[in-house]
């Protein structure tokens, strides 16, 4: 900024040339490393996607569960990996990158990496009314989502109203954020103490996520709000980015702000009440996912891609250690809590030593 | 900016007259609180998910059991008698710790030092045969100690300090990693994983005289450390160097007002297991009425914090009959929409 207020020593002409020529071999130099990390991620997920549906108590090979995907029946692996392995492991993949795209989606559009569902919360929003649902209510699928769904814009909605006064401060809106949270929280206990029969699987899965006992009902509905939602992020990408300006200098590029805003926190917030009505909040996806993807991708490109795909590879990977690395079968949200909590420290330890203020 | 150029000669000559207010008023309030938690203590032991007369009642209150109603008093007697101990520390030690921070949103609760107490006692038991209740309450001390500096050391890095934003969430992200610990540690135990809930959310359900007994001991040097300090803590109030100036030491108040609070908390943790947002609201609604004077906030908040307390266990007894809800579950649903109001009301960052 300051350098372009400075009078010109060099002939404008030249200056411009040169600076464009760098602009220039950033941009390929970015846009290379954005689509290595992009394929290194793909091919990690693949990978580990793949390694869970053959790995487990039994193993078995890549021939025989290629055959079960393709419906012939084998013996065992046609239960064992077409029953249990397969929709665990679709369910980690989409709930995962829905975490991943709805968390990236709200830190980049309230500029502040703490702003994520988990935190502020939203998700906690979408367990509650889940938990609320099943519990009191005695509904299943759709139904769940439905209210799912509507409880987190609800809760979205709520906390930036709350947070608006005289425009939203950022700080502000975490903070009330977390009194949210705080009281969903509690909301969801409460509904878990009205449960006849207390379940302790079943409420680690509304408190902190858990994907025991998936199945294709539960998965169906958030792969069909993947294909809807994903596509409505991903061409509002550009817009998303380019709010990170400030909501004038977007405006003045062309966005239309407001708009692109409410399509882009529909969006997410759809994302997210979807995914956690069918594993529950898994903590510390959303907001995790983000930062890692910056960190990889470096610069200022789209990260909704990075961020999804991170998402699904931290659910994935979580999700085995959880079953096989410890001596017990550890709810994945347990995992993800574990490892997450400490990233927070260092991220906030990080932000103090760069002197931000937040 | 104005606005507050024009306000501020208004609200600068009523606030002092509005914050230094006549003893006889502070006194009133004083004696309403006592009011308040008696009605709430009789409301305790006679509301519950049996109906009793008020003459069983008194028959239990005197020492008879005779009818199932009396039996019934007898055995909300000593859960009445911790909600009200409890509470008093939680707002006790709230007040404290805001002082010693200055920051509006300090509360045991928000603050994860509640769970990091939680998260050392599941540690205790799990790995080192912690089988003795009386262990519990030095190791739960120990914990809150441990998360307290972490969190106030984490949340106070970079130049700005410890703003209530960072220590908020330094917070909230060591109660989210407590959480997962508990869960992880006690979920493969058999043995301890019947009160997994009771190391996530705190309830007076399981109260008996003999917890009251152990517990006490350690409240009270809580209360003599929290109440010993808040003349240096009105000086804190002041800023550090004004603090130094009139001759406070500084380091020494804070340390004992920190103790005293953290040892208040620890303790009810180790009985009660993590309760939050007592510490964070009744501090705020005693400034109101009482003004800034930690002489007076102090006392205050033991008794509204009391009443607080045995009145949401109460409520939690009565709303879901013959079902309890409990009391950390109340309290979170009341206190976070006062937490909210908080913050929106106040300019954070200069608190």
């Amino acid at each position: 900024m300051t350098a372009t207020l400075l009078p010109p020593s060099r002939p404008p002409s030249t200056t411009l040339e040169v600076t464009a020529a760098a602009v220039a071999r950033g941009r390929v130099r970015r846009n290379l490393r954005r689509r290595v990390v992009v394929t290194v991620l793909a091919v990690l997920v693949a990978g580990v996607f793949v390694l869970s549906l053959l790995v487990g108590h039994t193993y078995y090979s890549p021939d025989e569960v290629l055959r079960v995907i393709l419906g012939e029946r084998v013996d065992g692996a046609t239960f064992t990996v077409g029953r249990l392995r397969l929709p665990r492991a679709v369910t980690a993949l989409a709930t995962g990158a829905s975490f991943g795209l709805g968390g990236v989606t709200f830190q980049t559009m309230l500029r502040n990496p703490l702003a994520s569902p988990d935190v502020i919360g939203i998700t906690s929003g979408a367990g509650a009314a889940a938990a609320f649902a099943i519990v009191i209510l005695s509904l299943s699928g759709t139904a769940v989502s439905a209210m799912a769904i509507a409880a987190s814009l609800g809760v979205a909605l709520l906390i930036y109203g709350l947070a608006y006064k005289d425009g939203v401060a950022g700080t502000r809106l975490v903070l009330i954020g977390i009194g949210m949270a705080a009281m969903l929280h509690s909301a969801t206990f409460y509904v878990l103490s009205r449960a006849t029969e207390w379940d302790r699987a079943e409420a680690t899965r509304w408190i902190s996520g858990s994907l025991n006992g998936s199945q294709w009902k539960d998965v169906v509905p958030v792969l069909l709000a993947m294909v809807v939602l994903v596509p409505t992020l991903l061409l509002q990408s550009r817009n998303l980015s380019m709010t990170r300006l400030g909501d004038d200098a977007a405006g003045a590029l062309g966005v239309r702000v407001e708009r692109t805003r409410a399509t882009v926190v529909v969006a997410a917030v759809g994302l997210i009440a979807f995914a956690t009505a069918a594993a529950g909040p898994i903590a510390f996806v959303a907001f995790l996912s983000g930062p890692i993807a910056a960190r990889l991708v470096g610069g200022s490109a789209s990260l909704l891609v990075p961020a999804g795909l991170v998402g699904a590879l931290l659910v994935l990977v979580a999700d085995l250690c959880g079953q096989y690395a410890f001596s017990m079968r550890y709810p994945v949200g347990v995992v993800t809590g574990v490892l997450g909590a400490p990233y927070l420290l260092y991220l906030i330890v990080r932000s103090n030593r760069a002197g931000g203020s937040w | 900016m104005t606005a507050t150029a024009a306000t501020l000669p208004a609200t600068g000559t009523s606030g002092v007259a509005e914050r230094r207010r006549p003893t006889r008023v502070r006194t009133l309030w004083l004696a309403a609180a006592v009011g308040l938690l008696a009605v709430a203590a009789m409301g305790s032991v006679w509301i519950g998910s049996r109906g009793v007369s008020l003459s069983d009642v008194w028959g239990a209150l005197s020492g008879s059991d005779e009818t199932l109603g009396e039996a019934a008093v007898t055995k909300r007697v000593p859960r009445t008698l911790l909600a009200l101990i409890v509470g008093g520390a939680l707002g006790v030690s709230g007040a404290a710790m805001q002082g010693v921070t200055r920051n509006p949103l300090a509360d045991p609760g928000v603050l994860g030092i509640n769970m990091g107490a939680s998260l050392a006692v599941v540690i205790g038991i799990a790995y080192f045969g912690l089988v003795d209740p009386a262990t519990y309450i030095w190791v739960a001390i120990a914990g809150a100690g441990v998360a307290a500096v972490f969190v106030y050391a984490v949340g106070s890095l970079g130049r700005s300090g410890a703003t209530p934003l960072k220590l908020a969430l330094a917070g909230a992200a060591t109660s989210a990693a407590g959480t997962s610990f508990v869960v992880a540690i006690v979920l493969p135990r058999n043995n301890i994983s019947d009160t997994v809930q009771a190391w996530q959310i705190g309830g007076v359900g399981g109260a008996t005289f003999d917890k009251l007994g152990m517990v006490a001991p350690f409240l009270a040097v809580g209360f003599a450390l929290c109440l010993a300090s808040a003349r240096g803590l009105n000086s804190i109030a002041l800023g550090d160097e004004v603090a130094a100036g009139l001759g406070e030491n500084v380091a020494l108040t804070r340390a004992v007002a920190a103790t005293g609070s953290v040892v208040l908390c620890g303790a009810c943790t180790a009985v009660c297991g993590p309760i939050g947002f007592v510490g964070l609201v009744v501090p705020h609604a005693c400034r109101l009425v009482v003004g800034p004077d930690y002489r007076w906030v102090l006392p205050l908040s033991a008794l509204t914090g009391a009443a607080l307390v045995t009145v949401s266990d109460t409520i939690g007894r009565f709303v879901a009959k013959p079902e309890e809800i409990d009391v950390g579950i109340v309290t979170a649903l009341v206190g976070a929409p006062i937490f909210i109001s908080i913050v929106r009301r106040q300019r954070v960052r200069e608190l």
